[in-house]
């Protein structure tokens, strides 16, 4: 192996969210912050196992579920590597977006919002603004 | 991998006609390349099971097969260990390591051997290491041969959590990259749950439940609502509160959620509901069933 693997899985157990799932997330998640980029290479389901104490099939169900979804490939003997990131580079390259949520934010806690009401108000936004997308 | 890890057709064990059967009508089959849970309470039968896959132990009725062959004749291909670790109390941990080489000069993986028991003191005898040390060496003896199937009867059992974690990590990691196949017995579940895709759940000397866990888990629903009859569907545990049902039934055909709250249930609820209701019929799923049912008649 030339190189080490660019993340490592979380695997929380009382969770509730499906083994395979939690890495399929954790992947997107590490996808959209940009932590994973194309040409990174996912850890080895043996890598993982070893770590996690997971079941071999669940990592290998987990890659074949974001290898169908295009965002990883498998090549032969080498690994599983990523194809493409997620969302909009806005999300890391875009200061401006962020500035201004954060003006807003600070905008929300000086009229008198605590942390939760931020949290409800802007779920609620996010909720209704994209109503019907696909998740 | 398609062969079966292990069938048994129609197996039964009694130890003598006082005590009664230990193990009666066990017809399962166990894919190769599975990890497998053998759950039960205690007593249920889980290490008469390995003992008899092991070839330890000759059934009284009926017959298991390993890996293809008998399992005197399968036994270089199998690493057993059983619940109370046998090791010679007088050789150190080297001496042991060096008999495991001597003893599978074909197989022996001392790269394996050593990642499992690098931790001990190489030069202690047997007789002075730990519970959880001694447990380090026998796994080291077991994945030093390189098997195809492991059985594993208990082995956590007197490992602290970390050290736990690790070696079931090294488990995961032989058997992702070998295809090994592991039956690992407990009595409790959370300790295998999110290292096993298999279940094998024993109860009273049967196996009552079979097959892929998840499968298992979807043939199976939480339900609640108001008190009225639940056919089709298989009443394994039901509860009435009032005019409230809480059941966990096996379905049979599609349930009705405008009638039903539905939910899944956890493995752990699945298996405790089995428990507290010994009639349920068994379940296995396609690739649990033994080929050669009419053998078992």
């Amino acid at each position: 192996m030339a190189e080490s693997a660019a993340v490592e899985f979380r695997i929380d157990r009382r969770s509730g969210v499906a083994t395979y799932l939690q890495i399929v997330q954790q992947t997107k998640q590490a996808l959209r912050l940009g932590v994973l980029e194309p040409g990174d290479r996912l850890p080895t389901a043996r890598e993982v196992v070893e770590a996690t104490a997971i079941n071999p099939n669940t990592v290998l169900k987990a890659y074949r579920e974001l290898e169908r979804e295009g965002l990883v490939e498998a090549r032969r003997g080498l690994g599983t590597f990523v194809r493409r990131t997620l969302g909009s580079a806005a999300v890391t390259t875009d200061p401006p977006l962020r500035a201004e949520l954060a003006e807003w934010t600070r905008r929300a806690r000086a009229a008198g919002l605590d942390r939760d009401d931020v949290h409800a108000l802007f779920t609620d936004v996010l909720d209704s603004t994209f109503k019907g997308d696909q998740h | 991998m398609t062969g079966a890890a292990i069938e048994a057709n129609g197996l039964g064990m009694t130890y003598g006609r006082k005590r009664g059967w230990a193990l009666r009508d066990c017809s399962f089959r166990l894919p190769a390349g599975r990890i497998c849970a053998l759950v039960g309470p205690n007593g249920a039968g889980k290490s008469t099971l390995l003992s008899l896959a092991a070839g330890l132990l000759r059934p009284a009725e009926g017959s298991v097969r390993v890996l293809g062959s008998t399992p005197a004749e399968a036994r270089p291909r199998i690493a057993y260990v059983s619940q109370d670790k046998p090791l010679y109390p007088q050789l150190t941990v080297a001496d042991t390591l060096w008999a495991g080489a001597e003893l599978n000069p074909a197989t022996w993986d001392r790269a394996a051997a050593d990642r499992i028991a690098g931790p001990l003191p190489q030069d202690a005898k047997v007789r002075a290491l730990s519970g959880g040390q001694r447990t380090r060496l026998a796994l080291a003896l077991a994945l030093g041969k390189r098997p195809e199937l492991m059985l594993l009867d208990e082995l956590m059992a007197d490992l602290d959590p970390l050290a736990r974690h690790q070696l079931m990590g090294l488990l995961m990691a032989e058997a992702a990259e070998h295809g090994t196949t592991i039956v690992m017995s407990s009595h409790i579940l959370t300790e295998l749950e999110g290292s096993c895709d298999y279940l094998l759940f024993v109860d009273g000397g049967r196996v009552r439940l079979g097959g892929e866990s998840d499968d298992i888990v979807a043939a199976h629903a939480l339900v609640t609502g108001q008190a009225r009859d639940l056919a089709p569907h298989t009443v394994v545990e039901s509860r009435t509160t009032g005019r409230q049902l809480t059941a966990l039934v096996r379905r049979e055909g599609p349930l009705d959620d405008t009638v039903w709250d539905v939910t899944e249930p956890s493995l752990e609820e699945l298996l405790l509901a089995h428990l507290r209701s010994p009639e349920a019929p068994p379940l296995l799923t396609p690739s649990a069933h033994a080929r050669q049912e009419v053998a078992a008649v």
